[in-house]
């Protein structure tokens, strides 16, 4: 564990605290048998907001705390113990973009109403199943003063309550994130019914026009803001790779056969061990990237692919694991083994699977 | 050289082959070409449509739905080399055998070994003719790798047996007309307490609750017994000596299993190679490499460790027909099964991305739906049957013969 100052661990005990108590993992399956297009619990979200856990990386001048990277990766860390459907992560990354390319005016517009909890912000990135930033088709065409964007989004997070876009398109001969409100006419979403029971969505931009500030920076931003997301995603995962595997062991300690508890058993132990090494070893690589954030490091692109990279690596085994040493019951929807396995699938995938980030680390360091 | 007799047996062989395409060409409907019924046993069986039920009828009557079952029980009377050719015969033309279940894979040929000669007139004809579906009452909640802890109890009765008690894990426990189990019917030993009784799920006082999977679907259940009245005649061989029936019946059952992935396969899933699969998702180059030299190596090592399976399941077969004895290679066939086809699914949905991990709804071919259940499904193939941990147990227990760590241990 990172050393924390004492903010950042009043911060992290709240968070635990409110999840452990107020955020059981049943509160997930009533959202997920629920089966709402937006996936989360509104008043559950309002807390949060009121907890002030929107604004931790929102500068103080927009209502928010400004503590940081590492600061919003605790909090994330411990909503994914419980996996809490909560638009947090996704409106975290879009405020991280706006805080770090918006014009003051975006800012003093969206940032205070992001930190607030009254805008769902996401990252509109991808176009196809896998995260591939370079092959973006969505355009920003030059019109009068303007932009016009054409584009298809898919599989975006939070994608059907989302009030704020944040688009990656080409303009000018780059690629920028444009700033894209949500109420926009153009703009068409479906929803897409995912193995994690949370809310992703098919969004269409036909035509919509937008002013010339809405394009945040331009390619050099890109990077940036995508790292922001890979590492709270990270942390997100770090803290259900951590649940996953202590509740696998309460179950070795527990589940008797052959007259003894199945955890006596050295070949299981040895699977423990080598969970528990690997989990150290996330958790390392992820406050890294969350400290090369805060720290506003230019290592950050090569420390952000090492963390999303361990991280899936490290979630699939353990999800995988999770299952397997549940024996029978890990098959069942009543366990929980079978939520973490399919919503780590579906991180390992969000903002790069391990091979997308071995080959981005390759190539940042020569070879 | 082939000998006088080997090419007789060809000769036979050939007149056989032409039997079976004439009564193949009369009976089998063509437009079940091609079709399978591989996910009855997960997702339930479906209404058949006229042609099916006529199919099923004509080859239950024939017998060949289990070719090599003795033809005084309903079964075809085959010799090896005749069912392998009635297995050629039917797959070039894309017939599938509609009889299976756990009655053929598993409780007929445990029966026909150890049942009165009154059982197998009961229980075998209608196996053979499909009309009856049986399923497996093993596990219970406290008793799953450790099978011979289970306390569901059978009392002697006088005329019959009074059963109570739990079971879980019932295959097809919601679809099934009857039941074998195995039941406690001494409570001062372990394994020489346990019979083998046979259940009509029809008995009052069974209750029958489907368990939902993480796959969404329910092909297990959790059987109630309470105050069961079964007939004494329903035991399968000596009482209290059950177990050593129960652990032949799951050596039919892990040899059934092994077959992985072929067996589960979900209707209308991906059977795009997972090369081709990965140029359709991800591109490749102009010399037709999938584009992502990583995954394209993952999917060549997976592949290549698919090709060894095959050829080890090939090797033990011939090995068994050389009379070789049985080949020590059968003892990893469970576990090496299912590790290939779980990389396979796993590989799968990672080669898909987002795609092979849809739930339901617009936006997902039905292919890519059917790859997220049957990746989810097949968790389950390292589980059930003894689980990949107890099949260690036991390749290093009887085949290299390492000690036990402490008595009572697996």
């Amino acid at each position: 564990m990172a050393v924390l100052n004492e903010e950042q661990t009043m911060l992290r005990d709240m968070a635990r605290e409110w999840v452990q108590n107020e955020q059981p993992i049943t509160a997930f399956r009533a959202v997920r048998d629920a089966g709402t297009a937006e996936g989360y619990d509104r008043d559950a979200y309002r807390t949060v907001a009121e907890m002030g856990w929107t604004g931790v990386i929102v500068p103080e001048a927009h209502g928010g705390s400004q503590f940081g990277y590492l600061s919003a990766g605790l909090v994330m860390e411990e909503l994914g113990r419980n996996l809490v459907a909560s638009p947090l992560g996704a409106t975290t990354a879009a405020a991280g973009a706006l805080a770090l390319g918006g014009s003051e005016a975006q800012q003093a517009a969206w940032l205070p109403r992001l930190a607030g909890g009254e805008v769902v912000g996401t990252l509109a990135v991808d176009e196809g199943p896998h995260h591939d930033p370079d092959k973006v088709e969505a355009t920003a065409a030059r019109d009068g003063d303007g932009y016009v964007l054409n584009g298809t989004k898919s599989f975006v997070p939070e994608g059907d309550s989302a009030h704020l876009f944040l688009v990656l398109a080409r303009a000018d001969g780059e690629r920028a994130f444009f700033l894209v409100p949500g109420d926009a006419a153009a703009i068409t979403r479906a929803r897409r019914k995912m193995a994690d029971g949370r809310s992703h969505a098919e969004v269409r931009f036909e035509g919509v026009r937008l002013p010339a500030d809405a394009k945040l920076g331009g390619e050099a931003l890109v990077d940036p803001v995508l790292d922001r997301a890979r590492s709270l995603v990270a942390a997100e995962m770090l803290g259900m790779a951590g649940q996953a595997f202590e509740t696998t062991v309460d179950y070795l300690k527990t589940r008797v056969q052959f007259g003894q508890p199945i955890g006596a058993f050295q070949a299981l132990q040895h699977r423990a061990a080598k969970m528990f090494a690997e989990i150290e070893l996330m958790r390392s690589a992820v406050e890294a990237a969350l400290e090369a954030i805060d720290a506003g490091r230019s290592d950050l692109a090569e420390t952000a692919s090492l963390a999303k990279a361990v991280a899936n690596e490290t979630l699939n085994l353990v999800s995988r694991e999770m299952v397997q040493l549940h024996g029978g019951v890990g098959m069942t929807d009543e366990y929980d083994a079978g939520l973490y396995l399919k919503r780590a699938r579906v991180l390992e995938n969000q903002w790069g699977s391990a091979g997308f980030h071995r080959d981005r680390f390759a190539k940042l360091n020569g070879y | 050289m082939a000998s006088a007799a080997a090419i007789r047996d060809d000769q036979d062989l050939d007149s056989f082959r032409a039997e079976v395409r004439e009564w193949l060409e009369a009976n089998f409907p063509a437009s079940l070409r091609g079709k399978d019924n591989a996910m009855a046993t997960i997702e339930g069986p479906a209404q058949p449509s006229a042609d099916e039920l006529a199919w099923q009828r004509a080859i239950g009557e024939k017998g060949w739905g289990v070719p090599t079952w003795p033809k005084q029980y309903g079964g075809g009377g085959l010799g090896r080399a005749e069912a392998r050719v009635l297995g050629e015969e039917m797959a070039r033309i894309g017939a599938h055998n509609p009889i299976g279940g756990m009655g053929v894979m598993m409780f007929g040929p445990t029966l026909l070994e150890y049942g009165t000669e009154a059982q197998k007139q009961q229980h075998i004809p209608p196996i053979c003719r499909g009309e009856i579906r049986w399923c497996q009452g093993y596990s219970e909640p406290n008793a799953g790798s450790d099978l011979a802890a289970l306390q569901c109890r059978a009392e002697d009765r006088g005329d019959h047996f009074l059963v109570n008690g739990q079971k879980t894990w019932t295959s097809g426990g919601q679809w099934a007309d009857w039941c074998f189990a195995l039941v406690r019917t001494d409570t001062t030993r372990k394994h020489e307490g346990i019979s083998f009784l046979l259940i009509d799920m029809k008995s009052p006082g069974v209750e029958v609750k489907p368990i939902r999977l993480i796959s969404g679907q329910s092909p297990f259940a959790e059987t109630f017994f309470t105050d069961v009245q079964v007939p004494k005649e329903n035991l399968v061989g000596p009482l209290n000596g059950g177990w050593s029936i129960g652990k032949r019946l799951l050596q039919h059952e892990r040899s059934s299993l092994s077959g992985g992935s072929s067996s589960t396969r979900p209707r209308g899933a991906e059977d795009r190679s997972l090369g081709e699969l990965a140029k359709h998702y991800l591109g490749a180059d102009a010399e037709g490499r999938v584009s992502d030299g990583e995954l394209r190596a993952k999917i060549a090592r997976h592949e290549m460790e698919a090709r060894a399976f095959s050829l080890t399941l090939r090797r033990a077969a011939l090995e068994v027909r050389g009379n070789q004895g049985p080949s020590a290679a059968t003892s990893i066939m469970k576990n090496v099964g299912a590790k290939v086809t779980q990389d396979r699914a796993e590989l799968a949905i990672e080669v898909m991305g987002m795609n092979g991990l849809g739930w339901e709804g617009e936006g997902f071919s039905d292919k890519e739906l059917a790859t997220t259940r049957q990746w989810l499904w097949g968790k389950a193939v390292s589980i059930y049957g003894g689980s990949t941990e107890i099949q260690n147990n036991i390749v290093a227990k009887r085949i290299l013969g390492l000690p036990d760590p402490k008595p009572g241990a697996a």
